[in-house]
């Protein structure tokens, strides 16, 4: 799923100043998963906006809302009136949802409570990691099922470098190595022979390199 | 064996001789004279000179300039080329500019992250690793082919090589890992510096019973410690170094005005007990901004005068 983590609510009050009707807006899916941009985040956030607004004597009305994706049109339906009322949305959903409610709604101005970090799984509750980068021509099937593109801090094809060490990245001894985790699952299946197997020179046109990318299915898929 | 390019390094190699490279880190400035000067310093003791590309990812002159600027000298550069901030435009661009001022030695590296260095907000590149770098160069000048399949006009000539660490984790695919990089191009490799022996040896006897030693020159790298402290921050803060206590406790044996030549001796005695092991085809000195101390780490370790070759 796609991970984000709220804005500082400095920064969200920056933002918002000089607006009258704020909307904060959850989207109850990926990013509820890290409780950082959920419908319920929405409400919590919304209330101390609102704290702060009466602190400050601030004019700036605050609701809150949210819908189940902020990525699909047909779940707007229900925020209808809540769009409709706010003359700004802050949106708490990933980069996504910012976007598909700027380009849906052309006379709101949409702006962004999250930073989107990642994609990536959750390991242990709040724990979440890093697992893909759309690069677009998948090699797990190379790597041991294992992403060098996205978990090497250099996406080395044909790892480890030489800062491997005791298992960890050079780059932070909490961060486990990839090329390490490969070699041990390419161990524990029996298959450590496949390691000299050299991986080619990648095509990155898939990946953003490429340009924006788009997937348009044909009708009866669809 | 005989030589395909004009390296003078790989005449050396191929004509049986240790050879002894050395390497200057190029200036955080404009100014030339500096690199200059440490060239010359260790022009009549070693073979050929690495010139390091931003090494840990500070901002410095670019490697290519360098090189150019020692060929000018009448020196014999190893460009040493990371992946980090190229793609493969510019690495592939990069070489012709060197092959066009007659550089014929190219090591390839993936590079330190550049959060090591003056710019840990920056953008790493790596569209090509260090293996896939050999590769890319081996397609060039056997070849005579662009990546992009292109024909290449006048195809480069470079001997290329490639770094090893012994020391690094996993131990278990050290050699499977040289056995690769040998696969992709390497011709020649310069190791990580030695200061466990005993581990290299025994890595280098994996080398041997694989036969990877009769397809490429292998130059262990040393490294002369100037201080106790600095055996201690190798040891314990350079990822992929393996400072053993022993080295540690030599250094710290001594007083402080002695560790420098303590250091020395250290180097010394590493090349003198690395000559005799099978598969080792020279040494590359690395000593970080204390190139003055080459010429008597080459000559007590009785690797002076340089043979010459044509």
């Amino acid at each position: 799923m796609i991970v984000g983590k709220q804005k500082p609510i400095d920064d969200i009050w920056e933002m918002i100043s000089g607006y009258q009707k704020v909307l904060v807006f959850g989207c109850n899916t990926c990013v509820a998963v890290c409780h950082q941009g959920g419908n319920k985040e929405a409400e919590i956030l919304a209330s101390l906006l609102r704290m702060r607004a009466t602190q400050e004597g601030a004019g700036i009305q605050i609701k809150n809302g949210g819908i189940e994706r902020q990525c699909e049109h047909e779940f707007f339906e229900s925020a209808r009136d809540d769009i409709e009322w706010a003359d700004a949305v802050l949106s708490l959903a990933c980069g996504v949802g910012v976007q598909f409610i700027a380009g849906k709604y052309p006379a709101k101005v949409a702006l962004p409570g999250l930073d989107t970090l990642f994609m990536g799984d959750v390991q242990a509750p709040g724990l979440l990691t890093e697992a893909c980068q759309g690069c677009g021509k998948c090699i797990l099937h190379l790597t041991a099922g294992i992403c060098p593109i996205s978990r090497c801090a250099k996406r080395i094809m044909n790892g480890p470098c030489g800062g491997s060490t005791k298992g960890k990245c050079e780059i932070n001894k909490e961060l486990d190595c990839a090329w390490q985790l490969i070699l041990d699952r390419l161990e524990a299946l029996g298959r450590l022979d496949e390691y000299e197997r050299v991986i080619p020179v990648k095509d990155w046109s898939t990946e953003r390199a490429g340009g924006p990318r788009k997937l348009v299915m044909d009708k009866e898929a669809s | 064996m005989s030589a395909k390019t004009n390296s003078r390094l790989e005449k050396i190699l191929v004509a049986g001789h240790k050879a002894v490279t050395s390497e200057c880190g190029p200036p955080r400035g404009s100014n030339p004279s500096h690199i200059e000067e440490k060239a010359n310093l260790i022009r009549n003791h070693v073979d050929a000179i690495n010139i390091t590309d931003n090494q840990t990812s500070v901002t410095r002159m670019c490697s290519l300039a360098v090189c150019i600027r020692l060929k000018l000298m009448g020196l014999e550069p190893v460009l040493q080329m990371v992946t980090r901030d190229r793609n493969r435009i510019a690495l592939q661009s990069d070489i012709l500019g060197a092959a066009s001022y007659g550089i014929s030695n190219i090591l390839c590296l993936s590079g330190d992250h550049q959060s090591f260095g003056d710019c840990p907000t920056g953008q790493n590149v790596h569209d090509l690793d260090s293996m896939q770098l050999l590769q890319t160069v081996r397609l060039m000048c056997d070849e005579g082919k662009f990546l992009g399949g292109g024909d290449i006009e006048h195809p480069p000539k470079m001997f290329s090589g490639a770094a090893a660490n012994p020391f690094a984790d996993p131990y278990k695919i050290r050699v499977p890992r040289l056995a690769k990089k040998v696969a992709c191009g390497a011709q020649f490799i310069q190791t990580q510096c030695i200061y466990n022996v005993d581990k290299f040896i025994d890595w280098m006897g994996k080398v041997c019973d694989r036969g990877l030693h009769e397809k490429v020159f292998i130059l262990a790298g040393v490294t002369p410690l100037k201080s106790a402290g600095m055996a201690r921050y190798m040891k314990n803060r350079v990822p992929g170094m393996d400072v053993p206590d022993e080295v540690v406790k030599r250094m710290a044996g001594v007083s402080k005005e002695n560790q420098p030549q303590e250091g020395i001796d250290i180097c010394v005695e590493t090349i003198e007990r690395l000559k005799e092991v099978k598969g080792v085809s020279g040494f590359h000195i690395m000593a970080i901004e204390w190139e003055e101390k080459v010429p008597e780490i080459v000559e007590r370790a009785g690797l002076y005068p340089r043979p010459q070759v044509s």
